[in-house]
């Protein structure tokens, strides 16, 4: 039986992860910052198969709080064989360029907080020599683009950071994946005009999912995003500059 | 966001700004505009749309809520699909108590059409199993309604096309079963009146009936076909075919139609063949037993961009065997006939809704390739038939029925349009009452 933590449960891609999970009776322990939506999911893994189920309580940019929410987690789960994290903000771009304090709650919010649980959970797992770190990055950090390059720059952030710390980790048998998803239809996109490049959260989770079972180092979900990204990556800067993207 | 809003029938096409539900606890979005639950657009026609206005996608609320494995209550919200209940109880020995032919559609869609299955002679409509729900209005008024607490509400909101409000959660029956095998016999008749014989002698011992008529055919063989009627098997059958699996799909829109008179006639001929003997007794899995299109993903798309219109009336019990043979023998003439002609007598059981579709007699669905003023004329034609009968017309498949038709067929409406909620209408209800 895995046990699974999840931070920013409430995520769509999160829970529908952590549906997978339970399908597999697997033990949880989620976390996020709505005590009610929390209920909710609950209730719904237990349904679904979930052995049992653990909760926090987190804002995650409570970095005073985060050691006590992974003390419990680690007390209520006993040893984590999967963490997943998820939370994330998408920032409204035009707001972080008219204002310094939103630029940086934002990017508190996307990656400090990432860095600061990645750094606590990190030293537990390598205690532990076993274990997987699966981080929700994404496509936008592989390049900063006038539309958000806010949420780009941070994703960027916790990308490298993880890519460090996968090399850290592998000599001590710990997996650190991280997940790129492109467009995915979520609460977070909710405003978006959805056409043929957009994922079902579902999809997304079924491939972290995978990657998390495989040992996998960087997962684009979908795979396309590979490519895509691949040919955005290789623009030269000086054409880059002209486009809007 | 904007969308082209589309139902199954992929006709017609509509424009309405589509909000996602995701929290049950939530209030409903503030709107200026009508507003109309959304399930999983399994409905054909124009009931699950709104254009101009905003459609409120209900299927985000995908919470199971409370299941019983000893009683086999199971309470969800409203946008749970029925594939997902059956993934979850059919391990556990509980079966939907009456399902339609998709399994893809949505509890709260269910309600809203009060659906009825191949078991309805026995198991009545699916608003029979609801033990309660949670109905949410848009000026945020709470109702708990079961049949005996706020049964008014109930009655109107059964069947209701979404109209009295949004359906949060809803606690249903679930059906005892021994596993996931169905006996199964089809017998090949070869004219209406057959059917008719071979439909009394089985509603008592099978509680799933239904037929395929070749609406193709005329003459001596109007309205020959095959009638399949099965029970759920004991826990070990003598053999274990294989579940049906996901294999094939359609996976874009093609220019135009594939189904057209010669396919059709092809098609009909080698159903109607498809077993050498007469009768046919088979052990098989639920799914493709009463899911055959669901292994065909979007199959919708095969009509081509124009769509299509499906059509599913009921014509009264003493009215049935020559109504039948009257809308028979005008499909056929008409060459337009239908890919998959279904044909099923209903059973007594009062429906639970003051708008249900489901009444005592005889119901005959079937679809047609959307070619424009030729369709809708032979599907007028129809309506003069049934509505001569005192029958009615099922608008979770309709796109076209005349507002007079529609008043006939559902003489409740008018009682019905005082528990409509005053921030919901739909393209179906404008077009029929206005
Ligand atoms: C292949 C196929 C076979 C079918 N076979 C049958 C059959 O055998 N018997 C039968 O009865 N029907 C049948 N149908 C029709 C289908 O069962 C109904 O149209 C069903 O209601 C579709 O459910 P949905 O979740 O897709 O709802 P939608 O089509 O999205 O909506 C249907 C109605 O429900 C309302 N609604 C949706 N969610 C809610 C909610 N949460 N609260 C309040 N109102 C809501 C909508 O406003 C709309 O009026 C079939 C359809 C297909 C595609
Ligand atoms: N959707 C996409 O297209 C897409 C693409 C690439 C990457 N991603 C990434 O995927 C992850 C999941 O997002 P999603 O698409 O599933 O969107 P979502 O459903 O909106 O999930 C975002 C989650 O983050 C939580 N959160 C935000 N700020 C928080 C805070 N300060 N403290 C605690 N929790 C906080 C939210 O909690 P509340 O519910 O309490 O607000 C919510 O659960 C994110 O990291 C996102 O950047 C998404």
């Amino acid at each position: 039986m895995q046990r699974v933590l999840i931070i920013g449960a409430t995520s769509a891609i999160a829970e529908a992860t952590a549906r997978i999970y339970a399908e597999r009776g697997s033990r949880l322990h989620l976390v996020a910052r709505s005590a009610d939506r929390l209920k909710t999911i609950t209730e719904d893994l237990r349904i679904r198969g979930a052995a049992e189920i653990g909760h926090g309580s987190l804002d995650v940019n409570d970095v005073s709080a985060h050691a006590a929410v992974l003390d419990a987690a680690w007390a209520d789960l006993g040893d984590v064989d999967v963490v997943l994290i998820a939370h994330g903000t998408l920032p409204d771009q035009k707001a972080c360029e008219a204002s310094v304090e939103t630029a940086l709650a934002e990017f508190a919010t996307n990656a400090t907080s990432t860095i600061a649980l990645l750094t606590l959970i990190s030293n537990r797992m390598q205690q532990a020599r076993r274990g997987s770190i699966a981080v929700i990055s994404s496509v936008a950090g592989d390049r900063g683009r006038s539309s958000n390059y806010l949420y780009g720059s941070a994703k960027a952030a916790v990308s490298a950071f993880l890519s460090g710390l996968r090399q850290r980790m592998a000599r001590h048998g710990v997996d650190v994946i991280t997940i790129k998803p492109g467009f995915v239809d979520t609460p977070m996109t909710r405003e978006f005009k959805k056409g043929a490049l957009w994922a079902k959260p579902e999809a997304i989770a079924s491939g972290i999912v995978k990657a998390v079972d495989k040992g996998r180092s960087v997962a684009y979900l979908p795979w396309f995003w590979f490519g895509i990204m691949t040919i955005i990556r290789s623009i030269p800067e000086f054409l880059f500059k002209r486009l809007s993207l | 966001m904007a969308a082209a809003g589309r139902s199954w029938g992929r006709y017609p096409v509509t424009t309405e700004k589509v909000v996602a539900l995701s929290d049950r606890h939530a209030s409903l979005p503030k709107s200026d505009v009508p507003v109309l639950p959304l399930g999983n657009a399994r409905s054909y026609g124009d009931s699950c749309l709104n254009d101009g206005g905003v459609l409120l996608a209900a299927r985000g609320l995908d919470h199971f809520i409370a299941f019983d494995p000893a009683s086999g209550t199971l309470t969800c919200e409203a946008g749970v699909l029925f594939s997902e209940i059956l993934d979850l109880a059919v391990p556990q020995g509980w079966f939907l108590p009456v399902t339609p032919g998709t399994r893809f559609v949505t509890v709260g869609g269910a309600i809203a059409n009060d659906v009825h299955g191949k078991n309805h002679h026995r198991a009545g409509t699916f608003g029979h199993h609801v033990l309660a729900f949670e109905l949410l209005r848009t000026d945020g008024t709470r109702l708990r309604c079961t049949p005996t607490e706020n049964a008014e509400w109930f009655a109107a909101t059964v069947g209701g096309l979404g109209l009295t409000g949004v359906v949060t959660w809803a606690a249903i029956q679930l059906r005892r079963i021994a596993g996931p095998w169905m006996s199964a016999e089809n017998h090949r008749f070869g004219n209406l009146s057959e059917f008719f014989e071979l439909s009394r002698a089985s509603d008592r011992d099978y509680e799933y009936t239904v037929s395929w008529i070749d609406c193709v055919a005329s003459g001596k063989a109007l309205g020959r076909g095959l009638f399949s009627r099965a029970n759920h098997a004991p826990a070990s059958p003598d053999s274990r075919p294989a579940a049906g699996n996901r294999t094939l799909g359609v996976p874009f829109t093609p220019p135009i139609s594939l189904i057209n008179p010669l396919s059709l006639r092809a098609f009909n001929q080698l159903y109607y063949h498809r077993q050498r003997k007469s009768v046919v007794h088979a052990t098989t899995h639920y799914q493709p037993f009463f899911y055959p299109l669901d292994s065909i993903a979007n199959w919708n798309r095969i009509y081509g961009p124009r769509g299509f219109l499906q059509y599913q009336c009921v014509v009264p019990p003493e009215a049935a065997e020559t109504a039948m043979a009257e809308l028979v023998s005008t499909i056929s003439a008409g060459g337009a006939g239908s890919f998959l002609a279904v044909l099923k007598q209903f059973g007594d059981k009062p429906s639970p809704g003051m708008l249900s579709f489901p009444r005592p007699g005889a119901t005959l669905a079937l679809d047609f390739p959307n070619g424009g003023a030729p369709t809708l004329a032979l599907l007028d034609r129809l309506d003069a038939i049934v509505d001569g009968v005192g029958g009615a017309v099922y608008p979770a498949k309709d796109a076209r029925m005349s507002g007079a038709h529609f008043r006939r067929y559902f003489p409740q409406w008018e009682a019905f349009s005082r528990f409509v909620d005053p921030g919901i209408s739909s393209s179906f209800w404008r077009r029929v009452t206005e």
